[in-house]
């Protein structure tokens, strides 16, 4: 008998626009000890079960069938009291962000005597000894210490830890973990994976694991649950799954994932499900004005570049405290280059991409493109037409407000390249040409998917033919299988028309992927730059070689054709 | 194209959520009744209440339908000390009433909106500035800045004018006593909306700061300012009347809503109620729709509160 | 920590400088406080004496300085109305308005928090619901209105209540106090109320909505995810949670308690420093105004530093640091 049975499991949100089916009859057991990981893209429903078995389903949802048992027991359609008085004690939940799970306004100690003393009934010293065995359980450095110390005294993955500490509290039988690491840097997550493990195995404690990550699952679980659109399409030991995926959109998700040990030419794309959409780089090129390559000099030379940020501010300047984002670093890009910067988060990594966009003013060093210092050059125009930029987050780079042709055209508007009928019929060209149609452009962004959107980004940055692309984790918001297609097009783009690119990201494997070069950043500092090939086969210096170690590893996972 | 947008916002969710609130659906009649009897009031009213021409001190104190006991005329709402008919009276005081309340939000939503951008998008000493005064500002109560900013231009205009004055003073000491409301909430917006990618995009190519405040983050900053504007005009209305209630608001002249109450309080112990009566529950019905309104708006806009 | 507490108190004293200020100003700039003291039968002589006598040929900001140093001794001049020193007129209103405001003030903060977290609390029940409907009604009414609906129903028709004054008072040293009488409470009850009622309103959808909030945030679905009771989650986790924005709103709303009170001694004749205030505004008794200026700003500069302190003592973010 497994320790949590789900059975045809149905959830049901009812909208205006009529029923939505979040999870369509979905079976799964989790035994005790054991990993279990609940992979799939956005709106697989994922979440939806781990809050259907907490009984925390938020309204309009309900469970409209199906049965979770718990040890053989029932535990779906108990009431309010009932549930409450399972929820904690045999089944707990880590939430994604640790920054804002902790109540700011008690200590640690406070909140982890308070269900202890909740679930347990011990007395206030019995409460605190075991508050604080729970911290060093979770290592915490000096328990007796940061007991007493408020949740904004600990770093993200400090809080974390204390969070699965409250979930361990009540010696729960099922641990839900709602994308436990998504919000962290590579090295956190590592140790907060690996303590998860442990504690499953140790405390015989079994774990629904729900992630986005495919790196995730091969590194931690031990059984995963493939699922999309509601649905599970495949379940089975994650060796299992990974190296020989049956169902057709476990294969192309596989595939799409990228690879930290090999270098691809291209992303084998997603075909499960929806048709992806053309990308005509052909048309794109042949009206595009290629810049020819010149490999004696470089485009960009980046000379001992800083910025600090006022964290004091103060009226007499001696007063005033700084934090350094970007601490003196040097670069070259070479032209036809794409250039990688990678770093976790805080590293000054979009800081610095945002001093090279113009966006911030440099207090130091210079930026020289193609012969001119554009830190000293008041005129800024001709520079500004010659560059452009692809953002993160493709629900925050288009103006809601603006119509897609008014946003992809504005940029060739403002520089007065095109205008009037040519401009609105470069617009529609170039919207043809990312793969939408020109009937795109009458509509406003909340129409479009993320990828979609990523698309129209894209078509606003290529409508003054620039030469020089800034990448800002251009596909860190996307699901993979989207992030495949995007990082296809930018390839492309590399290739057909000449563009130089800095591609910034914190994604090892995608760097590996997309770049000529790379620079590591760590506090502000670029610690080693090196050509990516070799980066990767032989780091110098100590921190990459850090990083690299805490890559998820995907090697076992066999390559489908696609 | 005009058909598909006009199908477009009647399928909104703005417009279904408004289908299934019948509350709001009745506020915003009762609102829209109101308003439309304040503009048309000169056609709609009964009697000129300030024409001396038509007033007969005979019909004084006549009870709400009953024949006077001279003259043999009848008022819906009865008849003042002077024989006016309550029910015009009501009508041309709801018209200054709804006047200076509208203007003064009006007033105190430009410069609101105005100082919060700059506040926000430009941030530092502006911002400082700019916030400094708002607080200092909301330290003071808003209906005493009024009286307060009420009684330094009454000080400062001569006694010939105050009267005329009187009307455009109440609009701007009540309009100057909101504008914080707006600053705050468009300032709040701007900063969050001034990180957004968008607004990067635009600083990419070098659009000047004008044209990013006005084309690029005023039109994402404008759904709480509806909210805010349509609980500010109850508050504005309600201003005007305790103002006008006190005495340092609209001048006899042109009695509002406010300066009716203040009248017929005076009938109060005498046995004439409906003299205070109807002009007090015209004030409360069309602040209480205002601000249910209001209060569906902020629902509905802000679907975290819900 | 103590340098936060010395921003602000600078900051408060620099708010206090710009309220002297503009109540300068009105003293100096509106009508000519000559014409003002002075009758028709006046001679030059007279002038140029009153004009020495009051300083008014000294340099403006010596001007200024005088009024200040005159203003924190207590002197704000003679009211033009009365010809009576204003100081001695504050001291005999002020206690009648701050009474008045103590009675309101507790009435409205301990019933708007109640029923504010059981609004947010039952946010689905019936009782909830009819409570919130209500509170718009009171938000729709204008404190006067609801003066005079209690006076109509209280006094004209019951008789229950006096309509105006203070009742019978005592005086304790300088202090007349209405809390010793009978009469003194019974003419007290209905402005109270009245005072009161807008106030818990609004303090009462304040705290409703900062509650809702706070409700929705990760970390109390985290505590209700580690199985802690209802009580234990609403009380101990939201409701520490809410007080903090709720308590600075709270404090600005004792300010307009005092603004209101305006109101509510007009509507009751009741002789306190608003009835005093209302009656300068109309009659343009610039000494009155000024001083009630400075005398309500101090008061309002007061309760915000007290509420600055308060929110640093609450909140641990805010303890160390600067910030």
């Amino acid at each position: 008998m497994a320790l949590l049975d789900i059975k045809a499991l149905t959830v049901e949100f009812a909208t205006r626009r009529g029923v939505f089916v979040a999870v369509d009859n979905a079976n799964i057991s989790v035994e005790a000890g054991q990993i279990h990981g609940l992979v799939g893209e956005s709106g697989a429903g994922k979440s939806t079960i781990g809050a259907a078995v907490m009984g925390l389903l938020e309204k309009p949802g309900r469970i409209s069938q199906g049965e979770i048992s718990l040890n053989g027991q029932p535990i779906s359609g108990l009431d309010r009291e009932a549930m409450q008085a399972l929820r904690g004690k045999r089944v707990s939940m880590i939430f994604q962000d640790p920054l804002t799970s902790l109540n700011p306004l008690l200590t640690v100690g406070d909140q982890l005597a308070e269900t202890i003393q909740f679930h347990l009934k011990l007395n206030d010293t019995d409460a605190y000894q075991k508050a604080l065995e729970l911290l060093t359980l979770v290592r915490i450095p000096d328990p007796e210490i940061r007991i007493n110390q408020y949740p904004h005294q600990f770093s993200g993955g400090m809080r974390q830890r204390i969070v699965i500490a409250l979930a361990l509290c009540s010696e729960p039988d099922v641990i839900i973990a709602d994308e436990p690491t998504t919000a962290l840097d590579v090295s956190v997550q590592a140790q907060i994976l690996s303590l998860i493990k442990e504690l499953a195995r140790e405390k015989q404690v079994g774990v629904i694991l729900i992630t986005h990550d495919m790196g995730v699952i091969a590194d931690t679980t031990d059984v995963v649950t493939v699922m999309y659109q509601g649905k599970v399409v495949e379940s089975g030991l994650t060796a299992q799954i990974l190296g020989q995926p049956a169902h057709p959109y476990t294969q192309s998700l596989i595939a799409a994932v990228p690879r930290s040990h090999e270098k691809v030419r291209r992303f084998p794309l997603v075909s499960y499900g929806g048709k992806t959409q053309a990308f005509d780089i052909d048309d794109l090129a042949r009206s595009w004005k290629k810049q020819t390559i010149d490999h004696t000099k470089p485009l960009f030379e980046v000379d001992s570049l800083t910025k600090r940020f006022i964290t004091k501010p103060a009226l007499l300047p001696s007063q005033q405290e700084f934090a350094t984002a970007v601490d003196q670093v040097s670069f070259d890009i070479q032209q036809g280059e794409v250039f990688g910067v990678v770093g976790e988060s805080g590293s000054g990594k979009s800081t610095l991409a945002r001093m090279i966009a113009g966006l911030y003013q440099a207090d130091g060093g210079r930026i020289v493109f193609d012969g001119t210092d554009i830190t000293k050059s008041k005129d800024l125009s001709d520079y500004r037409r010659q560059i452009q930029m692809i953002f993160q987050d493709p629900y925050s780079s288009l103006n809601p407000r603006m119509r897609v042709d008014a946003i992809v055209g504005e940029p060739a508007r403002h520089h007065k390249l095109l205008s009037g009928k040519a401009l609105q019929m470069r617009v529609d060209e170039l919207l043809d040409q990312v793969g939408l149609s020109a009937e795109a452009g009458k509509k406003y962004p909340h129409e479009f998917s993320g990828g979609q959107r990523q698309r129209i980004s894209i078509a606003r940055a290529l409508a003054t033919q620039p030469r020089f692309l800034i990448c800002d984790e251009p596909t860190s918001a996307l699901d993979v299988s989207i992030q495949a297609q995007i990082l296809n097009i930018l390839k492309d783009l590399q290739e057909h028309l000449n563009l130089t690119m800095l591609f910034i990201s914190h994604d090892l494997p995608v760097i590996r992927q997309m770049c000529d070069r790379v620079g590591v950043m760590k506090s502000g500092v670029m610690v080693e730059q090196q050509a990516t090939e070799l980066l990767f086969t032989q780091p110098q210096h100590h921190y990459t070689q850090e990083l690299l170690s805490f890559m998820p590893k995907l090697e076992g996972i066999r390559r489908v054709a696609s | 194209m005009l058909q598909n947008t006009l199908r477009s916002w009647l399928d909104s969710d703005f417009m279904w959520r408004l289908s299934r609130s019948p509350v709001a659906i009745i506020s915003l009649l009762v609102v829209l009744l109101l308003v439309l009897g304040a503009i048309f009031a000169p056609w709609l009213a009964p009697y000129d209440p300030y024409d001396p021409a038509t007033l007969d001190l005979m019909n004084g104190f006549t009870p709400p339908l009953t024949a006077n006991d001279f003259t043999g005329q009848s008022f819906l709402f009865g008849s003042d000390d002077q024989g006016r008919d309550v029910l015009s009276t009501i009508l041309h005081g709801m018209r200054v009433s709804l006047f200076v309340g509208v203007a003064a939000v009006a007033f105190a939503m430009v410069l609101g909106i105005s100082l919060g951008l700059l506040a926000g998008y430009l941030g530092g000493w502006v911002d400082t500035l700019i916030m400094r005064i708002a607080d200092i500002q909301l330290t003071f109560p808003s209906i005493l800045v009024a009286m307060l900013i009420f009684g330094i231009a009454k000080g400062i205009t001569p006694v010939e004018y105050r009267d005329q004055m009187a009307i455009w003073v109440l609009i701007i000491a009540i309009g100057l006593s909101d504008w914080v409301q707006f600053a705050r909430v468009v300032r709040g917006a701007t900063l969050v909306e001034k990180n957004r990618e968008y607004v990067m995009a635009a600083q990419l190519i070098g659009q000047p700061k004008a044209i990013i405040m006005m084309r690029h983050i005023l039109p994402n900053v404008l759904s709480p300012v509806l909210v805010i504007a349509t609980i500010s005009l109850a508050l504005a209305i309600i201003a005007e009347a305790t103002l006008s209630f006190l005495g340092v608001g609209a001048p006899p002249t042109q009695p509002s809503l406010g300066t009716l109450i203040r009248i017929g309080q005076g009938f109060m112990f005498s046995g004439e109620w409906w003299i205070l009566l109807f002009p007090a529950c015209t004030l409360l019905v069309l602040a209480l729709s205002v601000n249910l309104l209001g209060d569906w708006l902020r629902d509905t806009l802000n679907p975290k509160l819900r | 920590m103590i340098n936060y507490i010395f921003k602000r108190v600078a900051q408060s004293a620099l708010v206090l400088l710009v309220v002297g200020f503009v109540a300068f100003s009105m003293f100096r700039f509106m009508g000519d406080p000559i014409d003002n003291m002075l009758g028709q039968e006046r001679t030059e002589a007279d002038v140029q004496r009153l004009r020495g006598e009051l300083g008014l040929d000294l340099p403006f900001l010596v001007q200024y300085g005088r009024f200040l140093s005159d203003a924190v001794q207590g002197d704000f001049g003679v009211s033009y109305r009365q010809g009576r020193p204003v100081s001695e007129i504050i001291v005999e209103r002020l206690p009648a308005t701050l009474e008045l405001a103590a009675v309101s003030a507790t009435l409205a903060i301990s019933l708007g928090i109640v029923l504010g977290v059981f609004t947010a609390i039952r946010r689905q029940g019936w009782l909830a619901n009819l409570i919130m409907t209500s509170s718009l009604i009171g938000v729709s009414l204008p404190t006067f209105l609801i003066g005079i609906l209690l006076i109509y129903v209280f006094s004209v028709n019951l008789g229950w209540l006096p309509s105006f004054g203070r009742g019978e008072v005592v005086q304790v040293g300088f202090w007349s106090t209405g809390l010793l009488t009978v009469s003194g409470w019974q003419a007290l009850i209905l402005p109270a109320i009245t005072l009161g009622l807008y106030q818990m309103t609004l303090i009462m959808r304040l705290v409703r909505s900062e509650m809702l909030e706070v409700l929705r945030q990760d970390y109390i679905r985290f505590a209700r995810a580690r199985g802690l009771s209802e009580r234990i989650v609403n009380f101990r986790h939201a409701l520490k949670n809410t007080l903090v924005p709720v308590i600075t709103v709270t404090g600005l709303q004792l300010g307009s308690i005092i603004a209101f009170a305006i109101i509510t001694e007009s509507v009751f004749q009741w002789p306190g420093l608003g009835l005093l205030f209302i009656n300068a505004i109309q009659f343009v008794d610039i000494p009155v105004m000024a001083a009630y200026l400075m005398l309500i700003s101090v008061i309002f500069v007061t309760i915000n530093l007290l509420v600055d302190l308060l929110y640093v003592f609450i909140d641990p973010r805010l303890r160390e640091g600067d910030k």
